[in-house]
Formats: structure tokens, C-alpha cells, sequence
């Protein structure tokens, strides 16, 4: 074994590791404050410039909290449910491309830790085995809110997972390949070779399964206050509930790389704008996107939600795969 | 008059009806109208109005609190002052009691004697504000406007006789010969036409 590959690729997991984490901390920050200008609000006003330092601050009180573990809590599982969030999140980064290739003193690096030949399939299916953090969590908490946010992310997982894999389906059968290599070089002749154009159904049904993966704001209903406190996380504190956090932070990340890559051109570079650039660009906007919508639109129900997955969005995916097939033969 | 009038008074005049789109009754009525709120979007309206908000300058409700303060209303009812009077920068309090008798959660305490020129000196006067639920009646009911409410709110203290013995309520000679008493506007106070309604004395008998 080749130890120069080693070696290279412990530095990339811990890169990857360690500014995705700054990335989704900073994330809570830029999420505050977005969400307090849209409701009139300055969101965090006195530590730093305009809040800046709020997520030191945040840092020092999470990782100084008391760590209490509830009595009739399943003390193990209770303790162990937490690092599963992160875990799986930072697992399926290793399969997505983040940056075009580049090169430093004549080494050549690609930034994806693992081109493995079925990336998007083990992408989904890691950020997927992340729903057993939520789930254990809720079942060992001994608390009824808890209880309910866990049968509610069996809910959720049932109904985007079939969504955003049929949804999938129609735009691979075009490229071919489940490595997300391949999907990025696929779209490489500019905005037009872009597959939000050809498939904009698959992508829309794709994001929405996004928003239901990460459980943002019109499927937040594993965790929504006013129905079951904090779901799954209730009787969660300090840093443990942090991991949760950094968890769900990292999978909008992911999500926000997956829809870049499979249906906005990747890391393609644009006219003179560098890859690099596009792609952060890309996730920029749509991590706003999430924001944004998380301060304009309710919530639903969950009957609502398996209603829309299962009744709506699976039967129009059916179709888009159906017409997709028709064309290309 | 109809017995209509009485039977449905949870109706005013005036009020504005709202005629709700009827309930689709057939499998195409349902899909027509599934189609057309999907399509009407006016979920991006909601996203519109956001983003508009986000971008409009200096519209922030929020009143970053030790920085800046409201102003209160000459109403407001809070931590109560001792008024000097204008003129001679003694106390306005004559010592009469009816604050003391009139407030209806007995937390007015005053202690009187006769100075040497025989006049009522007021020794000690406290308010128990653990038990005013600062309902302004003893503003109300001051004759001399002696006893007034001011406009501080932040009466969070250590010790729970702040703010309720008479040197902490009585204008300080000091801040009074500086001419920072205020004349009180609100509960209790006279109105700006109160002259007007004055009838002077007859002199002639």
C-alpha cells in the first residue's frame, strides 16, 4: 500500500472535518441573523461586530454546559445517539467532489476524499443512516416528546426517501454513472449543459426531498416547538445536543453540494469565473434558500407530508423517470 | 326594532364577511382546484415579502435596550417620586395621610410630628414595594401632587427597601437647585386648562 495515498487522504478527512464544521457553525450564525432581517429583527447585536463573535460565545456555553443524563434515560444509547448525527453527515462527504482539481508544488490534488464508483448511492444512503441518530435518541429518552419526534423521523424517512431516489433515477439515467465525477464532467458545456434545464422536474422533486432529508422548515416536524417542545433533542443539552446540531448543519451542506453537482453544473468554472468560486456560490445561495424559506412558510403536518410524498411528488417523480426513458430511446 | 337585533349581537354594524370559496364536490372540482393553488403561487409571494423585508433599510422593530430606551407616557405608572415644591425647594408633603389611607394594598407607611413652628413634618414616609401593585391612587388622591409616579421601570435591586424610603423618592436638594425636577404631567396632575376653571376669591366681603 501506496503510504503518500494514506497519508493524503487523512489530511483531506480532516480538512473536510474541520471547515465543514466551521462551515456549518458559521451556518447557525449566518442563519440567525438572515432569519432576523426578514422578520424585522437584528438578530445577535453585542458580541463582536454586528454578533460576529456570537459563535465563540455559543462554543464556550455548549462546551461548558452540564451534561445531563436523564435518569430514566437508556443510559447508553442515550450517550451514543448524538455522535451518529455528525458521524454519518461527515461520512458522506468522503464520496462528493468539492473543488475542481488543482495543483500545489506540482502535486496534484483532487478534493474528494474517496471517487468511489457509486457515490451518490452511498451518499444518500449514509446521510440516510443518519435518521438513526433522531430515532435513538427519541427511543432512549424516556420522554414523550422525545418519543414522538423519533416516530416522526421514521415518518420523514419513509416519505422523502422515495422521493429524492426516484427523483434521482431520471437525471443518472441520462448521465450513466453514480459517481459524482461523472455527473459534474456531464455538465461541463456551460449553463446550457446544465441538467436543471433538462431535468427540471427531477429537480425540483429533489430539492423538496432535500428540505424533508434535512428537516428544515415545511418538514421540520421531527423537532417543531410548538407541537412536541424539540422532538427528539428535548432532553438533550450542552455539547450532545451541539452534535445534533453540527449534524444537521453538515447535511444541509451535503445537500446543498449534491443539488450543485447534480442539477447546477458542479464545479464547472463559468466565462471567467473559477470552479471554485461557482461551486460556493452555488451552495451559498442555496443554504439561503433553506434560510429563506424557513422564515417565509409554515410548516406541515406529517399526515400532510406522507400525503404530498406518497400521493404527489412519488407519482410525478414515476413519471418524470417514464418520460425521461421514452426520450432517451 | 326586530327581536333579530338582540338575538345576534355578536354581529356589529360594520362588520365585513368573507364569502370562502365553496367545497369542491366532484373528483374534477378537486382536481381543478389542487391545480390551481399549486400553480397560483403564492407560496413565492410569502418568499417576496421576506426578501423585501430583509432588504428595506431601518425598518427593525428591535430597541437594542441599554443603548436606548423608550420614552414612557406621562401615564405610566412606575417607581413613585417625592415632589419638591417649586418656590421654596421644601417638601410638598404635608403629611395629610391619605395616601396612606386610600392605597388599597397597605404598603404606604408615613411617620408625622410637629416641628417647632407647629407645622406637620412628615419624619418617615415608605413605600413596601414588594406589596404596590402601583395602581396610582395615592397620586390620584395627593392634594399637593406631593406623590407622584415617574417614568423609571428598571427598578431591579438588591435589597428589598431600594427605591421605598423617603430619601430615595424625594427629589434631592442638589438635583433640585439644578432645576432637574420635573413638573409632573401624568396621574393625578393638573390639566394644562386647569387656570381657567379658578374663580377668584371676592376680596370685597
Amino acid at each position: 500500500m501506496d503510504w503518500a495515498i494514506v497519508i493524503e487522504t487523512v489530511i483531506k478527512a480532516v480538512v473536510v472535518l474541520s471547515v465543514v464544521a466551521g462551515m456549518a457553525a458559521f451556518a447557525t450564525f449566518i442563519e440567525r441573523k438572515v432569519l432576523a432581517y426578514m422578520q424585522r429583527r437584528l438578530g445577535p447585536m453585542n458580541v463582536g461586530p454586528h454578533g460576529i463573535l456570537q459563535l465563540a460565545a455559543d462554543g464556550i456555553k455548549l462546551f461548558t454546559k452540564e451534561d445531563i443524563v436523564p435518569q430514566n434515560a437508556v443510559k447508553p444509547i442515550f450517550k451514543f445517539a448524538p455522535v451518529i448525527a455528525p458521524a454519518t453527515a461527515f461520512t458522506a462527504m468522503a464520496a462528493i467532489p468539492f473543488f475542481p482539481e488543482f495543483t500545489v508544488f506540482g502535486y496534484t490534488v483532487t478534493p474528494i476524499i474517496s471517487d468511489i464508483n457509486v457515490g451518490i448511492l452511498f451518499v444518500m444512503g449514509v446521510a440516510s443512516a443518519g435518521m438513526y441518530a433522531p430515532l435513538l435518541a427519541g427511543m432512549s429518552s424516556s420522554n414523550k416528546w422525545a418519543l414522538l419526534g423519533a416516530a416522526r423521523t421514521v415518518i420523514a424517512l419513509l416519505s422523502f426517501e422515495v422521493v429524492s431516489g426516484l427523483a434521482l433515477l431520471a437525471p443518472l439515467m441520462m448521465i450513466g454513472s453514480l459517481s459524482l465525477i461523472d455527473i459534474n464532467d456531464f455538465q461541463v458545456g456551460g449553463i446550457g449543459s446544465w441538467l436543471v434545464w433538462s431535468q427540471p422536474m427531477a429537480f425540483l422533486l429533489f430539492v423538496i426531498a432535500g428540505f424533508a432529508e434535512t428537516n428544515r422548515t415545511p418538514f421540520d416536524l421531527i423537532e417543531y416547538e410548538a407541537e412536541i417542545v424539540s422532538g427528539y433533542a428535548t432532553d438533550y443539552s450542552g455539547m450532545r445536543w451541539g452534535l445534533f446540531f453540527v449534524g444537521e448543519y453538515a447535511n444541509m451542506i451535503t445537500v446543498a453540494f449534491l443539488v450543485s453537482i447534480i442539477f447546477l453544473g458542479g464545479y464547472n468554472p463559468l466565462w471567467i469565473i473559477p470552479g471554485a468560486i461557482m461551486i460556493l456560490l452555488k451552495i451559498s445561495a442555496f443554504i439561503f434558500l433553506f434560510l429563506w424559506v424557513r422564515a417565509a412558510w409554515p410548516h406541515v403536518r406529517p399526515d400532510q407530508m406522507m400525503w404530498l410524498c406518497w400521493k404527489i411528488l412519488m407519482p410525478i417523480a414515476l413519471i418524470n423517470i417514464l418520460i425521461t426513458g421514452i426520450v432517451l430511446i | 326594532m326586530s327581536l333579530e337585533q338582540f338575538s345576534k349581537r355578536d354581529v356589529a354594524p360594520g362588520y365585513i364577511f368573507y364569502n370562502a370559496e365553496a367545497k369542491p364536490k366532484t373528483g374534477w372540482e378537486f382536481f381543478k382546484r389542487g391545480f390551481s393553488r399549486a400553480l397560483k403561487g403564492e407560496l413565492f409571494v410569502g418568499l417576496w415579502i421576506v426578501l423585501r423585508e430583509m432588504f428595506a433599510k431601518g425598518n427593525t422593530h428591535t430597541v437594542s435596550y441599554p443603548q436606548e430606551k423608550l420614552a414612557m407616557a406621562p401615564r405610566y405608572r412606575a417607581i413613585h417620586k417625592l415632589l419638591r415644591l417649586q418656590e421654596s425647594g421644601s417638601e410638598r408633603c404635608i403629611g395629610c395621610g391619605l395616601c396612606e389611607k386610600i392605597c388599597i394594598s397597605n404598603c404606604i407607611r408615613m411617620e408625622t410630628k410637629l416641628d417647632e413652628n407647629s407645622r406637620k413634618e412628615v419624619t418617615k414616609y415608605t413605600i413596601n414595594f414588594g406589596r404596590c401593585i402601583y395602581c396610582g391612587y395615592c397620586a390620584e388622591v395627593c392634594p399637593e401632587l406631593a406623590i407622584v409616579h415617574s417614568g423609571d421601570y428598571e427598578s431591579a435591586s438588591e435589597q428589598r427597601a431600594h427605591f421605598g424610603l423617603k430619601e430615595d423618592m424625594l427629589t434631592p436638594l442638589d438635583e433640585f437647585k439644578a432645576n432637574k425636577q420635573q413638573e409632573f404631567p401624568g396621574f393625578g396632575a393638573l390639566s394644562d386648562d386647569a387656570d381657567s376653571f379658578v374663580k377668584k376669591t371676592p376680596l370685597a366681603y
